[in-house]
C-alpha cells in the first residue's frame, strides 16, 4: 500500500456515515498491551525494540487476516509521511516523534491499526465512523484475542494488563468518541459541559489527542479510569453520556436557529464566502471556518454541499495531506496558497454540481 | 443560495419558560451532568446564563493525572528523608530506580508493579479510585510469567557484563537466555 493511495481517500473516521454522524464523527477504542519478556519501552535499547518488532511481526504476521495489513516502518519514514499518518489518526504523535525501531500495521480500510513500540509495546486501535461503540469493541476484542493467542502479555492477577504508565493499567482500554460541537461553543456552554464530564472521570481532548488545541470544534470524550471497570462498564458509561451531549448540541442549534437566526446564517455564509474566495489561508482558520460551514450544511443553511465533501476538506487541507496530494514539499507560505486554491477548486465545484442538479 | 432556514418547532411550555433567576424569558437550557445526583436542569436568560457559566471557571480541575498524583504523593506522603530512601529503591529486574520513575512517569518493566508495590499502590488508587482489575483476562488466565521476567533480567545483566568487558560471564548469560527463549 502506498501512502499516496491513502491520501486521495477520506479514511474511516471522516467518512461521515454511521449513527448520529451529523454530530458524532467517530468511535474509537484503544488497547495498551506489553509483551511479558521485554522491559517497557523506556528501558529498551535498539536491540530490544527490534526484537519486540520482530516478535510481533513474525508471530502475528503469519495469520491470514494480518497478511492483508500494510506494515509501515515508521523509523524510516520521512517526517512528512509520519505527519501524514498522524493527521489520518493512524498513528499517534508519540509514535511519530519517537526514537528507534517502531512501526504500524494498517488495515487498508483504515478501520484499525496496530502501533508497535509506542509508549507500550502494542497499541491496538479501532476506529468506526459515527456512534458505533459495540461493533468497534467487538472488533478490537477479536484483534486482541488473535494477538493474545500468539504472544504472552504482561498481566498481573490483581492489577490486570501491565502498562508503562500506571494511568493505563488494568484493562488498558480507552474508549473515545469524537464529537462536532460548534453550537455548544457558540453559546458558550462548552466549558460547563466539560467540567461536568470531568466530575464523572471523563476526559476531554482536542482533535489530535492529548495536549492538542481543540480546532474546528472537534472534541474527544474518553474514559480516564482504566482499572477496576470492565470493558462493558466503560462502554456503558461513555454510551450513556454521548446521547446527552448530542441532545445538548441539538438544543443549542435549535436555540441559535430560533433566537439568533440572522447572526447564525451570517456567520455560516461568511465562513463559506471566505473559504470559496481566500487567496492564502492557514490550517487553523480553515478548520474553524469549515466547522461553521459543516453546521450550516447540517442545518440546511447551505444546500449545495454534502457533508462527506466537508469532511474530506477537513483532512485534505492538513499540512502533510496538502503536500502528499500536491506531490512535493511546500513551506508554510506556499501551503497556505495551495490550501486556498484547493478549497476554491472543491467548493466551487460543489456549487456547480449543485446548480446542475437544480436544473 | 437557499430559502429561509428550517425553524425548529419548540414546545409551548419551553417558549413560555421564565429565567429561574429573574423575570426575563429563559433562552439557555443547561443540564448539569453531575453524577450520581442525576441531571440537574437549569433554565436561564442570556445574562444570568453568562454569570452562571463564568462562575464555574474557578472550580476544581479534573481528577489528578499521573503528574498531579505523583506530586500529591510527595506532599502528603513522606518526609524528605523517607522520600530519599524510597527514591533509591531499584527494580532487580530492569534496574530502574523509583526516583527515575517519579521523574519520567513511566515504569521500566512489568516487575516494577511488584517491586514498587507499596509505593505504587496509593498512586494507583488516587488515579483510578480502586486497585483491582475487572474485565478481560488473557486466554492463558493469570498464569505466572516468571520465566519471561527472568529473560528481562538476564538480558540486562548480559548487556552490563559486555560493558564491563566480562565476556566469559556474558557468554554464560547468553546461553541461559537462549535456553529460556527456545522453551516457547
Amino acid at each position: 500500500m502506498k501512502l499516496e493511495e491513502l491520501a486521495g481517500q477520506c479514511g474511516e473516521w471522516l467518512r461521515g456515515t454511521g449513527p448520529e454522524s451529523d454530530i458524532v464523527i467517530s468511535s474509537r477504542f484503544r488497547l495498551a498491551r506489553n509483551l511479558a519478556q521485554f522491559p517497557f519501552i523506556r528501558r529498551c535499547g535498539e536491540q530490544d525494540r527490534s526484537a519486540i518488532e520482530r516478535t510481533i511481526c513474525d508471530r502475528v504476521g503469519a495469520v491470514e487476516e494480518w497478511s492483508k495489513l500494510a506494515y509501515v516502518d515508521v523509523a524510516r519514514l520521512p517526517p512528512v509521511d509520519r505527519q501524514f499518518l498522524v493527521e489520518r489518526q493512524l498513528i499517534s504523535r508519540e509514535l511519530s516523534e519517537g526514537e528507534g525501531p517502531r512501526g504500524v500495521a494498517i488495515d487498508p480500510q483504515e478501520k484499525f491499526s496496530v502501533m508497535i513500540n509506542e509508549e507500550d509495546h502494542l497499541r491496538i486501535q479501532v476506529m468506526h465512523s459515527g456512534l458505533d461503540l459495540q461493533n468497534a469493541w467487538d472488533q478490537i476484542n477479536r484483534i486482541d484475542d488473535m494477538i493474545d493467542e500468539r504472544v504472552t502479555y504482561a498481566f498481573h492477577e490483581r492489577l490486570g494488563y501491565l502498562t508503562a504508565c500506571p494511568t493505563n493499567v488494568g484493562g488498558g482500554l480507552r474508549v473515545s468518541v469524537m464529537l462536532h460541537l460548534p453550537a455548544l461553543v457558540m453559546t458558550q456552554q462548552i466549558e460547563r459541559v466539560f467540567r461536568s464530564l470531568q466530575k464523572i472521570n471523563l476526559a476531554v481532548r482536542g482533535l489530535y489527542g492529548e495536549g492538542s488545541q481543540p480546532r474546528g470544534d472537534f472534541y474527544q470524550i474518553s474514559n480516564q479510569i482504566t482499572l477496576g471497570r470492565s470493558e462493558s462498564q466503560l462502554i456503558e458509561q461513555v454510551g450513556k453520556v454521548v446521547p446527552m451531549l448530542i441532545e445538548y448540541e441539538r438544543r443549542a442549534r435549535e436555540f441559535l436557529v430560533r433566537d439568533n437566526q440572522k447572526d447564525l446564517h451570517d456567520k455560516v455564509s461568511r465562513a463559506y464566502g471566505i473559504l470559496c474566495t481566500a487567496q492564502t489561508i492557514s490550517s487553523a482558520e480553515t478548520m474553524d471556518l469549515l466547522s461553521s460551514v459543516r453546521m450550516g450544511v447540517n442545518l440546511g443553511l447551505i444546500e449545495d454541499i454534502e457533508i462527506p465533501t466537508i469532511n474530506r476538506l477537513f483532512i485534505h487541507t492538513q499540512p502533510a495531506h496538502l503536500q502528499k496530494l500536491r506531490g512535493g514539499e511546500l513551506d508554510t507560505a506556499d501551503r497556505n496558497i495551495e490550501r486556498a486554491q484547493y478549497l476554491q477548486r472543491h467548493l466551487r465545484k460543489g456549487n456547480r454540481g449543485g446548480a446542475q442538479q437544480k436544473n | 443560495m437557499d430559502g429561509p432556514p428550517p425553524v425548529q418547532r419548540v414546545p409551548e411550555e419551553r417558549l413560555a419558560m421564565k429565567c429561574q433567576k429573574c423575570e426575563k424569558p429563559a433562552t439557555f437550557h443547561i443540564t448539569e451532568l453531575t453524577d450520581p445526583a442525576g441531571p440537574l436542569e437549569l433554565h436561564l436568560c442570556e445574562d444570568c446564563a453568562k454569570t452562571y457559566l463564568t462562575q464555574g471557571a474557578v472550580e476544581e480541575p479534573g481528577p489528578a493525572m499521573i503528574g498531579g498524583a505523583l506530586g500529591k504523593q510527595v506532599q502528603v506522603g513522606q518526609t524528605a528523608e523517607e522520600l530519599a530512601r524510597l527514591d533509591q529503591k531499584v527494580c532487580p529486574v530492569c534496574g530502574i530506580s523509583y526516583y527515575e520513575f517519579r521523574q519520567a512517569g513511566r515504569l521500566g518493566c512489568p516487575h516494577d508493579y511488584i517491586c514498587f508495590e507499596p509505593e505504587l499502590e496509593p498512586l494507583i488508587v488516587s488515579i483510578h479510585g480502586q486497585s483491582k482489575h475487572s474485565g478481560k483476562v488473557p486466554r492463558r488466565g493469570a498464569a505466572r510469567t516468571d520465566r519471561q521476567t527472568d529473560l528481562i533480567r538476564l538480558r540486562r545483566e548480559m548487556k552490563e557484563a559486555v560493558e564491563r568487558e566480562e565476556y566469559e560471564k556474558a557468554s554464560q548469560l547468553r546461553d541461559q537466555i537462549r535456553n529460556i527463549e527456545t522453551e516457547y
